[in-house]
């Protein structure tokens, strides 16, 4: 290993010889590596066709696809797919529902689990602690379909929801068939679903607190919600950034298994998004090239906001993903 | 400590000290409200699934215990050809799927756990990058289509083989294994298989477990690659058909047998006996797998 070291250092001098240098030590390396390698091919394999493969196949976003021709032979019209997407009648629909069921979801959906696991640490007896978690995580496991399937039962003009409501004085309300409740029912059941499971990355953030600076607080006279906001917030704060971070490069991307399932036509008007736009376009109505600019603008803004995020949170907060 | 305290700080620390435990009431308090919302759902789906058909219809709201007693709807589920074809699918893809992730991801996870490979950085970042950027649903559609998985079983396991993020979790666990044991089997003559699947596997339980867990919950879950690949019904697993039964409605093929003025109870509970019956599997090994499951997530956030 020492030799290896040296051996580097001495061939990045001599700059001419490098390329040649390195495609040796390469030769060795696949050599003194041939399992580890080997090992790599499956896996190297697998990302290139199945994930590197679509990104080749994008181009249909820039041509006329049509399936007798295949991706590469079929006639390239440039950026018409975009523009006509741009002056669709949906457009603006699109990234109004995407972009707002994404800001609710930051507003509402995001500091839940946060909230959750602040509170889940100020519980004292730990066997309490346990039930909650234990009980809480549950859900996350639970199928979609499953979890849509219940509410749409539940939401039903005679269902358990409209009878409490009723058991109050208020009016039942068909939550499936108006627009105004979608985003509502979207992001309340995707809480139900993710508080608990969420809240563990940060229970571990928490658990990995030097105690001492608790003890350093209460000498201090700091009491226990000093103590949180002084010690455990700031404690969490990197992975909260960086969780952040991964929200922000998602701002224009929805999960559209949920929607799918939870939409209707009577609801499209708030409900619909862009990725459900390319499932109803390319794989129902086989507009494979339109839809496939579609997604792609969308998987490029996506890419942008992460990055960006990223720069402006290294600047920040000198916590960043890379 | 007491000693810094003055006399005039008593009542302060008395307040402070209510405050405290108003705190605490009220936090228990929303945590049983938590526990409440989060199980009642599940409750009233099983009150509901073994109530009889036929008062549940005029009794519907709050349920604090099943409304008469019936099995019937359980039977009509149990005896459904498409449920039990839609089982044995979805057992075969969790199953099937499951190896195929772990085996990949194992190797994977090795092989980018080794120190002096000098293209493991390169291949670190080609993954990683396919965690940020993809080509997309429709050229993924495509590619499935072209390459004539469309309509086989292998459309549910080859393009799901592995996932970066549960690869990163694995390789973060390997690397907390001591280097010294691998260098006394390389003396020995051990090449890097024998080590992979003799001495770190069997050291990596736990976090063979949760990957196990992740991906098997993942196959057991998922409806939408089924959805938009498969034709044939017969390959069709549980949650596809769930679907038809409980968003869009169609309960038909249970009540074929059942007398006219029945059938709309009769379809309300075999709707909730579905739930059950597809939910059960995974409300069973969740205690057992739990305690597993946090601590792989803690290994893997704590290098991300």
């Amino acid at each position: 290993m020492e030799t290896l070291r040296t051996e580097t250092r001495e061939t990045k001098s001599p700059a001419l010889s490098t390329n040649e240098t390195y495609w040796k030590r390469l030769a060795k390396d696949l050599i003194r590596n041939k399992y580890i390698y080997i090992m790599l091919l499956p896996v190297v394999i697998y990302y290139l066709v199945f994930h590197y493969g679509p990104m080749y196949g994008v181009q249909i976003a820039f041509k006329n696809y049509n399936t007798t021709e295949g991706i590469w032979a079929s006639p390239w019209i440039g950026f018409n797919h975009f523009v006509e997407f741009f002056n669709s009648f949906y457009f603006w629909r699109l990234i109004k529902n995407t972009f707002l069921i994404n800001f609710y979801e930051l507003i509402f959906a995001f500091p839940a689990p946060i909230i959750l696991a602040l509170l889940l640490n100020e519980i004292r007896k730990m066997w309490f602690k346990r039930v909650v978690q234990t009980i809480s995580y549950l859900p996350h496991f639970i199928s979609i379909v499953v979890v849509v399937g219940m509410l749409v039962d539940f939401t039903t003009i005679d269902g358990l929801i409209n009878a409490i409501l009723v058991s109050f004085g208020f009016e039942p309300i068909s939550f499936f068939q108006q627009a105004d409740w979608f985003r509502t029912v979207y992001i309340g059941s995707g809480i139900w679903q993710g508080i608990g499971w969420g809240s563990i990355i940060y229970l571990a953030a928490m658990a990995n607190i030097n105690p001492a600076l608790y003890e350093a607080a209460k000498i201090d006279g700091a009491g226990r919600f000093k103590q949180v906001l002084h010690i455990t917030i700031p404690g969490i704060a990197p992975i909260i950034i960086i969780l952040l971070i991964l929200q922000m490069g998602s701002m224009l991307s929805v999960g559209f298994e949920k929607i799918i399932l939870m939409y209707n036509p009577m609801t499209y008007e708030t409900a619909d998004v862009i990725s459900t736009y390319v499932y109803r376009k390319g794989i129902l109505e086989a507009s494979f090239s339109f839809s496939a600019a579609v997604g792609l603008f969308n998987a490029v803004i996506n890419f942008t906001l992460l990055i960006l995020a990223n720069r402006i949170s290294r600047r920040v907060s000198e916590t960043s993903l890379w | 400590m007491k000693l810094v305290y003055g006399k005039g700080n008593s009542t302060m620390k008395m307040k402070q000290r209510l405050g405290e435990k108003t705190f605490d009431f009220v936090n228990t308090l929303f945590m049983l409200t938590l526990i409440l919302v989060t199980l009642y759902p599940f409750l009233y789906v099983l009150f509901a699934s073994v109530s009889d058909p036929g008062l549940l219809a005029k009794n519907r709201g709050i349920l604090f215990a099943p409304v008469g007693f019936s099995l019937r709807a359980y039977e009509l589920v149990l005896n459904n050809a498409m449920i039990i074809i839609g089982y044995a699918n979805t057992l075969f893809y969790v199953i099937v799927g499951t190896a195929i992730n772990i085996f990949l991801t194992s190797l994977g996870a090795y092989a980018l756990s080794r120190r002096n490979v000098m293209l493991k950085k390169p291949i670190m970042m080609m993954l990683v990058f396919t965690m940020f950027f993809s080509g997309g649903l429709v050229p993924t559609y495509l590619l499935i289509n072209d390459l004539g998985m469309m309509d086989t079983r292998w459309a549910l396991i080859i393009p799901s083989a592995m996932s970066v993020w549960n690869l990163i979790i694995m390789r973060t666990s390997f690397q907390g294994i001591p280097e010294s044991l691998e260098e006394a089997a390389k003396l020995d003559g051990a090449n890097d298989f024998t080590i992979l699947f003799r001495i770190i596997l069997p050291l990596s339980l736990p976090v063979l477990a949760v990957m196990v867990l992740f991906y098997g919950v993942g196959h057991w879950n998922s409806y939408f690659n089924a959805m938009i690949y498969l034709r044939d019904r017969d390959l069709f697993p549980l949650q596809l058909i769930l679907r038809e039964i409980l968003i869009t409605n169609s309960t038909d093929n249970f009540i074929t047998g059942v007398a006219g003025g029945d059938r709309y109870p009769i379809g309300e509970t075999v709707k909730y006996a579905t739930i059950i019956v597809a939910t059960l599997p995974i409300l069973f090994l969740y205690p057992f797998l739990q305690k597993y499951f946090v601590k792989g997530f803690m290994i893997g956030s704590i290098k991300e």
